[in-house]
Formats: structure tokens, sequence, C-alpha cells
């Protein structure tokens, strides 16, 4: 069979990819160890995330402060029935999906009292959502003891699928292949999952509903949306992959506590949406990549100071948090549309004035 | 029965630091329809220019009443001209822009401010050097001190002073027209610029003054203390209705009580399930009540929509 040219290249340009993405970890583990794959597998994780705010921000134009919570509740909901803190072990095809439920109940529980109200008053409930969730988790070891307060939940069971136990070190074809790079395999199916899904859903009924929400609400509302629920849906929806992110994190550390969902988190994914493009999938995917592995890139500054200036002035964690800041200011003065925008959303910003 | 009045006391106390917190919130609101999120941490770097002030004057033996004058006198010296290097450099470029873009903005000035914060107080939790020594005061059972009794009088009198200065003053009024329209506040010969400069510089100063009495109160500063501080400031302005001064003022005093009676019973009520650990969980029940049941706020006139 002959395929046309432009088929026929996008079909190479397709192997390429699968390939570089396959041999990836593992020229990663050679050449800069294997922190670094660890560091990939936490670009994967938090590439979910941003996927899932992007559902809520970049679609909808909800505003969405506390969004490490429904992480943190996905992660917990795991933590909580595949661990010792209850003794249970239940399979993680039978928890991420229940992660993903959870999550959204929460979505719409939160969503529900702010969605008739302009975007400001969602931002800031959403940030004392995000707050009081992890309240909740530190002081939970009372009356009794749910999440062990701030000490967290340990031992949490690895994912297994079938009798392969991704926290183990397997020889495939003379290659090592261990728990990172299995997890790797794993966390990027669920990334394409994530792409493909988020995508479809954005050239659906419910995904133009959100855009026209997101461009005026009151003419959607006058061409028959139901506004209220389809901005419901975009926080359930942008949850749910909040959840099963959540799970998979639970799985791959297998510790859990409230430090891991803190303000700082959320804003960090909503910069990740917000520098990549928002609205963008590829962008916003871009956006996380850059931004996990920014912090490793930083570590770098630190022996730089200490030769430059004999001494360390700013700790790498908070010249991290300066840039974000700073990142935020000058992307909404110079470039709101983001650095990979889609070509729709390029001009609407571009013609505002 | 003393306790109860030892609750009201210290809820009224941290309520009209709430009050004042929340004018800030609300002046801009009123103006801009813009939450500045930077504003709890303007309030923040007041209380640790205090604490730099309050170091010095230990160090130089200087004595209370002349160390306070002179923090008070920094910080407003310092927060001013942050507000206004805000709202020229973060906030004016966008005002005709998107929605969603100011607000974005106005969280990453607000982490701009805590880190850069950070770098020059560092991190830790900074005790204010001992040198106001509170005389205490018995009132039917329950204990205050001059100084709390200071911070409520002072607090009263700079909300008495910004209503006359919105009522009855110039300024007051091109502030009010700008507030409606800027349009046509502009097309009156109102300078919407140098209003909406002003009002910034003044809901800065106002945190200043705020952030002086919130670390002498507690005695404790810390980098990220703008954060809470300002969400619940921001609770009660929309509890009092957001845009609305006398809403703001009386959406704090509020919320100062509810949160000191509701942490202080909780306890009792619960039969010790809950603690006072959760005393921030109140406030943003309060804000998602003020929500449902009635967005406009207390004293608010604007429907839901625009509010």
């Amino acid at each position: 069979m002959r395929l046309p040219a432009s088929q026929a290249g996008k079909l190479a340009m397709f192997a390429a990819l699968a390939l570089l993405l396959t041999v990836l970890p593992f020229g990663t583990e050679a050449l800069l160890g294997r922190s670094w794959v660890r560091v990939i597998d936490g670009a994967l994780l938090f590439s979910m995330l941003a996927i899932g705010l992007n559902v809520v921000v970049g679609y909808a134009g909800l505003l969405d402060l506390g969004f490490i919570a429904f992480f943190g509740i996905g992660a917990y909901s795991y933590s909580l029935l595949a661990s010792p803190q209850f003794g249970l072990h239940y399979p993680f095809w039978a928890l991420l999906p229940l992660g993903a439920v959870v999550a959204g109940l929460f979505g719409v529980i939160l969503g529900a009292p702010t969605l008739r109200l302009r975007g400001d008053y969602l931002a800031i409930v959403t940030l004392g959502f995000g707050e009081i969730i992890r309240i909740f988790l530190v002081n939970l070891n009372r009356p009794f003891n749910l999440t062990n307060g701030p000490q967290g939940i340990t031992l949490i069971d690895p994912i297994r699928i079938g009798g392969f136990d991704l926290s183990k070190t397997y020889e495939v074809f003379g290659m090592k292949v261990a728990a990172v790079h299995s997890y790797y395999f794993l966390f990027l199916l669920c990334v394409i999952a994530s792409i493909i899904l988020s995508q479809r859903l954005e050239n659906s009924r419910i995904g133009r509903a959100w855009i026209a929400i997101r461009e005026d609400e009151i003419a959607a509302k006058a061409m028959g949306i139901n506004t209220r629920d389809i901005k419901l849906l975009a926080f359930a929806m942008g949850a749910t992959f909040g959840g099963v992110s959540g799970g998979l994190f639970a799985a791959f550390q297998g510790f859990v506590s409230p430090e891991s969902f803190k303000l700082m988190d959320s804003i960090m994914i909503l910069c990740m949406v917000v520098l990549g493009g928002m609205g963008h999938v590829p962008g916003v995917v871009l956006g996380a990549i850059l931004l996990t592995a920014l912090p490793e890139g930083l570590r770098y500054v630190q022996p730089l100071q200490q030769n430059l200036f004999g001494r360390v002035y700013v700790d790498p964690a908070d010249l991290r948090m300066l840039l974000f800041g700073l990142a935020l200011v000058l992307m909404m003065r110079f470039r709101p549309q983001g650095l990979w925008p889609s070509k729709r959303r390029e001009h609407e910003l571009k013609g505002e004035t | 029965m003393d306790t109860l009045l030892q609750q009201i006391i210290n809820g009224l106390i941290q309520g009209s630091l709430y009050a004042i917190v929340a004018l800030g919130y609300t002046m801009v609101y009123g103006i801009l329809e813009l939450i500045n999120f930077a504003h709890g941490d303007v309030v923040m770097v007041g209380a640790l220019v205090t604490y730099t002030v309050f170091s010095f004057a230990a160090g130089h033996g200087m004595s209370a009443g002349p160390a306070l004058l002179l923090a008070v006198a920094a910080s407003v010296l310092v927060c001013v001209p942050l507000g206004l290097l805000i709202e020229r450099m973060a906030y004016r470029p966008l005002r005709r822009a998107q929605r969603l873009a100011p607000l974005i903005t106005a969280i990453g000035v607000s982490i701009l401010v805590e880190y850069a914060a950070a770098l020059i107080w560092s991190k830790q939790y900074l005790s204010l050097p001992e040198l106001l020594k509170p005389t205490p005061i018995q009132i039917g059972g329950a204990t205050t001190s001059d100084l709390q009794i200071a911070i409520l009088l002072i607090s009263l009198a700079m909300m008495g002073g910004l209503l006359w200065l919105i009522k009855y003053t110039r300024m007051g009024k091109a502030m009010r027209a700008t507030a409606q329209s800027h349009d046509l506040a502009g097309l009156m010969g109102v300078n919407v610029d140098q209003v909406i400069a002003f009002t910034f510089a003044l809901g800065s100063a106002l945190g200043a003054i705020a952030g002086v009495m919130q670390i002498v109160y507690y005695g404790i500063g810390h980098y990220l203390m703008g954060f809470m501080l300002g969400l619940k400031a921001f609770t009660a302005a929309v509890l009092g209705g957001i845009g609305n001064v006398q809403g703001a003022m009386l959406g704090g005093l509020l919320l100062g009580l509810i949160e000191s009676l509701a942490s202080g019973y909780i306890g009792d009520l619960t039969g010790g399930v809950l603690g006072s650990n959760y005393r921030d969980v109140f406030a943003f029940l309060v804000l998602v009540l003020v929500l449902v049941l009635r967005p406009s706020g207390l004293m608010g006139q604007k429907s839901g929509d625009r509010a």
C-alpha cells in the first residue's frame, strides 16, 4: 500500500517520536543519572495536572487557585485504601477511577456555590478551598486517625498490573527496567490518554460551550447553553485529571503528606498553564516540562553564586518562586497568549485593546 | 461569662485590623474591579519594617514611644511607594485587558513581594523586641491592655477619617465618580490615573499601619503572614459588600468576632472533637455562606453578577 507523501511523513514523524519517547528514560539515565529520570516522571505527572487545570482555566476561563487540592484528594483516596493505614489493599484498577470520581465530586462541591458569580470570587474561594483541604489533611488524625496528620501515610502499595510489580526491577531484552522506568511508561500512557481526551473534549459540543462561556457568558447563555451545568462540568472534569494523577503520585512515591499539597504547588501548576499557553494542550505540556525542569536547573545556580560572590545569596527554592512571580507578571504584560498558544487564542488575545 | 467577654474583646481587636486591611481591598475593587492579591503582602511589609525599626531601636536604647512613631513613619514610607509601584508596573498596563490577565498578574505580584521579603528578612519567624510594655486592664473579669485598646481606637479613628475623606473632600468625590465610570469621570475632568494611584497609596498607607498594629499585637512576623491576613480581610470585604467602604468596616469587625467566638467555643460545642486548630476554616466558611446566601454582602447594593 502506498501512502500519500504527507501521510507517510506524518507516520515517520510519529514513529520517530515513539522511538524517542521509548529511549528517553534509558538515555537520560545513561547520560545524566537516575535522578533525572525521576524528574521526567515528575514532569509527566505535572503535565497531567496542567492538562486538567487547562480544562478549567484554559477552556472555561475559570481561575482555579486550589487545584492542588484535587491532586491531594486523589493521592489520599489511593493511600487510604492501599496502605497499612487501615490494612486495606485494593487494586489500583479500582482505586484510580474512585480517586477520579471523588475528586470530581469535590470539584462540583467547590464549584456549586461560586459559579453564579464572577471569576474573581472563584479565584479566592478556590484558593481558600485548597488551604482548607490541607488544614483538614493535617488535622484529621483526631478524633480518629484518618489521615495520620502531618506525618502522612507511608508504605503505600505500588501499582501492580497482573503479576507485574512496577516497583521492582526487571530485565527486558538485556536492559534493566527499574521502577522509575516502569512508572515512566505508565505515566507516559496516562499523559497521552489525557492529551487525546482533552483534545477530543475541546472539539466536542461541551468544549465549544466552555470556550463560548470563556468568551462571553451572557452571549453563551443566550445561545441556549446551560452555563451553570457546563461550568460545573468543567470543574468536575478538571478535578478528575487531578484525582487520577494524585493516585499515580501516591503509588509512585509510596508516601504522601500534606506538605505536598500547598498553595505554592497550585500556583506552580497555574504557571505551567499560563506560561505554555492557556487553552492549548501542547503548550500546557511544554509549560509543565519547562517548569518541572527549572528547579533542577536552578540547582546549578547555587555553586555559580558561590563562585561569583563567595556566598549563596538566593536559595534556589526562593529563586524559583521569584521567577514564577516575575514570569506571571511579565507573561500577562507582554505575551498573554503563552509561549505556544493555539492559533485561535493568539488572535483573540492580540485583538484585545 | 468571663471567657465570653474575653473572646468578644479579642474578636473586636483582631476584627478592627481585618477591617483596615479590608478597606484596602474594597477601595481598589470599587474602582478597578480587581482583587489586589498583593495587598495582604503590603501589610506584611509594613509589619516587617516595624520589626526592623524595633530591632534598631532596641539596639540603640530608644524608648518605646519614638520607636513606635518611627516604625509607623518608616512602614508608611515603604508601603506607599510599594503600592504605587505595583499599580504602575503591574496593573495599569492591563487596565483594559481581558479579565483573567490582571488577576493572574496580581497573584504574580503577591509571590514576588513575598519572596523578595524572604530575601530581605529571611524565612524565619521574627519576634518583635519587647519595647512596648502593655499595662493589663481588667474589664469585668476579662483582661485586655492599654495597647489593645489603643489598637481598637486608632483603627476606629482611621475608619472615621477615611469615611470623611471619601464623603467630603474633592479627592473623595473623584474616587466615587471614578468607581462609577472611568470614562465619564474622565470626561468630567477627573484625572483617572491620578485617582487610581491615590487609591492605591491610601490603601497601602492604611495597610502599613495595620501591619504595624498586627505585629505589635502578636509580637511575631513572618514573610507569609500577609497571605492568611489578606484572605480573611478579603472575606471581610465580601461579607460587608465588596466596593462598600462602611461594609468593609462592619465586615471586618463581624469576622473578627465570628472567628474569635467560633474558635473559642468549637471545642466545647463538639465535645473536643474539633479544636481551635480549625480557626482558619471559619473565615472561609463565612465567605462561602455569604456567596451562597447574599452575594452582594451585608451592605452592598450591586447585583451578584456585578459584585
